[in-house]
């Protein structure tokens, strides 16, 4: 494996050149990472207690999203995300109770209650396109995506973000290889978070990582510590550079942990050995920032207790307001599989209406269930 | 049904050593349905084991170990992610028998939950039967009870050519059923009557099957009218000989599919029975159908054909 880049160590203490960053765009980005722990901690008690159906463990992950996502230039990026990446919606200003419609599918939920949660669409302030549940399939369309951008001569990037799992689809083959081709300003971001559901990476890959993919595509390849944020900002910031200044796409493979199961229908417990949690657990991205920041004199520990609270209560107050919407109407089965709906569907349309409200279950005549 | 399918594995495995098992978490993890549970610890890890997450590496390879002696089945976690693997299983598996005339053959099961009813939304819910049972070479085989999951199953296995084996997942834990523990075969290629009678017919594979049952005994209820439920059980190659005989005995038809309906399997059936039977029909065909849009999540309960729109239905060519 490649040099892996670390600013912070687990125990918080500086043993790299830091990023010039403003002190509000640490705590900022601090923030985000609490707000994202927040955010999986509530959805997973509301999965637990039956209000939603599903959501997937982003525990551990938030240096690596939220890292990412500071270096992005909200005017002109875009973000082609795979499903565990809380963190960047959360850090760019996508309110947790936009996220929280899409857990619950109601009907204010941006995928129109069509998705499974976790399966966020957002368009701003932020480009965060919609995600897909087979994998790898956004890889080739990041680089889609930033060969327009290329071409209509455009300072934007396209990030693309996946797992360990998804360098095994042929969408990870092709875009790596399209982008090299075309030189597409294109960040590949591979979240290595150690298991593809129970597949662990030595089980996938028989090569030395997966930064070093990127050379049979004419890719240079870097590899960051996963739970490091300022790490992470850095070489995702020197990849945005680099596709900036037209030198083309880069891999980058940021090592961290998936500290929890696949989705909330998997038990890791398994397959996982409870000595690889605990070692872990002892590289917490937020501890180790929180250590640091404390340490540089940018954050109190009380101010470091308030920012939990508030995204504890963050979090709660998006979980209640999204579960007081009502769920979408049944016309909208039928909409937006088409930019106009035809003659076929608009029939089926009007007999799902009629039969359903005719049965009295909640639906009225215009397919609505009113609270 | 998940642990008949389990069952099933096992007795084959037991019997047959060229019987491989591979796909995406079904080593240790035993399956995300845990329907290959128990299976790497009984035979083996070269006998039962995880892929890299690539499906079109775990049909591809599978072709590969077919045309040379061995028995694969596959897993494909949901068939809403077979799409990779839709060059190897439709221009490769399918073809494979008649490109080199009869030279090389795929003996490959690809086994696959599919259908709507667990909330899994635009992509892991589809049914997407009728691409395969379109596609000339691959047989298409779809149980609704445990006892046939494990008999067609071994069937399936057994069978020289390539099958697609479509587990209607919202049944893998709906009931429970006795199965015989030795090793049984239930043919391919054969329907089963589930309820009896001649007033009208309802065909249906899968999932649908408990429900139109359920209508079955329902228009029981409101009509006095013993309609007939017909589990297809195989697609492809149809016995089109019981279809049309139910459809003549009956004279009245009702066709239940989850999946949409323009170019459905019920399309086909419904054009068979108006090619063979028409002077039988006393009322037109009809179809009961998922409908054609992606498949929701919040709202799959009125996406999915349930009893009463299939109660309807039954009614509506009895009165005709």
């Amino acid at each position: 494996m490649s040099e892996t880049l670390q600013i912070i160590d687990p125990s918080g203490k500086k043993v790299g050149t830091a990023p010039r960053l403003k002190n509000e765009v640490l705590l900022a980005m601090y923030r985000a990472m609490v707000r994202t722990r927040a955010f999986d901690d509530r959805c997973m008690k509301l999965q637990r207690t039956g209000k939603i159906g599903f959501s997937v463990p982003n525990k551990g992950i938030e240096a690596t999203s939220v890292g990412a996502a500071a270096a992005l230039d909200l005017a002109t990026d875009w973000v082609a995300p795979h499903y565990r990446d809380f963190g960047i919606p959360l850090f760019h200003g996508i309110e947790a109770v936009a996220m929280m419609d899409n857990m619950y599918g109601n009907v204010d939920d941006n995928a129109v209650g069509r998705q499974m949660p976790v399966h966020f669409s957002f368009d701003n302030p932020l480009k965060y396109l919609s995600i897909s549940s087979p994998l790898g399939t956004q890889i080739p369309q990041a680089v889609g995506i930033a060969m327009a951008m290329k071409r209509r001569k455009e300072k934007g990037v396209c990030l693309t973000t996946f797992g360990d799992g998804s360098t095994n689809t042929l969408g990870f083959h092709s875009g790596m290889n399209f982008a090299g081709v075309f030189g597409a300003p294109v960040i590949f971001l591979c979240q290595n978070n150690g298991w593809a559901i129970s597949c662990p990476v030595e089980k996938q890959t028989a090569s030395d990582g997966f930064a070093i993919k990127g050379e049979a595509y004419g890719i240079p390849g870097v590899t960051v510590d996963g739970n490091d944020v300022l790490a992470v900002y850095r070489v995702v910031s020197e990849a945005i550079k680099r596709a900036r200044a037209g030198e083309g796409p880069t891999l980058i493979e940021a090592v961290t942990f998936r500290m929890g199961g696949h989705s909330t229908s998997d038990d890791p417990s398994k397959y996982v050995d409870p000595k690889e949690f605990d070692e872990w657990e002892g590289r917490c991205p937020i501890k180790r920032f929180r250590s640091y920041l404390i340490a540089e004199g940018k954050l109190s520990e009380e101010e470091a207790d308030a920012i939990q609270a508030e995204a504890d209560a963050e979090m709660m107050a998006a979980a209640k307001e999204a579960e007081a919407k009502p769920v979408p109407s049944l016309d909208t089965i039928f909409t937006d599989v088409y930019a106009e709906v035809p003659p076929h569907l608009r029939a089926q349309s009007d007999f799902a209406i009629g039969h359903y409200s005719s049965r009295g279950e909640g639906v009225n005549e215009k397919g609505e269930f009113p609270l | 049904m998940v642990q008949a399918v389990n069952d099933g594995l096992k007795s084959i495995m037991r019997e047959d050593d060229s019987v491989l098992v591979l796909g995406e978490d079904v080593g240790p993890k035993g399956g995300v349905f845990l329907a290959t549970e128990g299976l790497t610890s009984e035979f083996g890890e070269d006998r039962c084991f995880d892929t890299p997450l690539s499906e079109d590496g775990i049909i591809g390879v599978g072709v590969g170990l077919a045309m040379n002696g061995m028995k694969p089945v596959c897993e494909i976690q949901f068939q809403d992610f077979i799409f990779p693997a839709f060059d190897q299983i439709v221009s490769e598996a399918a073809k494979m028998r008649y490109r080199s005339g009869g030279q090389y053959t795929v003996p490959m099961v690809i086994r696959t939950p599919y259908g709507g009813g667990i909330r899994g939304g635009l992509y892991h819910s589809q049914s997407g039967e009728a691409y395969f049972a379109h596609t000339a070479g691959l047989k298409v085989v779809v149980p609704s009870t445990p006892y046939d999951a494990k008999g067609l199953l071994i069937s399936s296995i057994l069978d020289p050519d390539p099958v697609v084996f479509l587990e209607p997942k919202a049944l893998y834990r709906a009931f429970r059923e006795d199965v015989p523990e030795e090793m049984y075969t239930v043919d391919l290629s054969t329907t089963r009557d589930v309820v009896p009678g001649d007033d009208a017919v309802i065909f249906c594979y899968g999932a649908m099957v408990p429900v139109a049952t359920e209508a079955a005994r329902r228009v029981k209820e409101s009509r006095n009218k013993d309609v007939r439920v017909v589990d297809l059980r195989t697609l492809m190659p149809l016995d089109e000989d019981a279809v049309l005989q139910a459809a003549r005995d009956c004279g009245r038809i009702v066709i239940v599919q989850e999946a949409p309906r323009f170019c459905g399997y019920g399309s086909e059936l419904s054009a068979m029975i108006a090619e063979h039977a028409v002077e039988y029909l006393e009322a037109p065909i009809k179809r009961v159908t998922g409908f054609d849009t992606p498949f929701p999540n919040t709202l799959e309960n009125y996406y999915l054909p349930d009893a009463r729109r299939v109660t309807d239905a039954v009614e509506e060519v009895l009165d005709f």
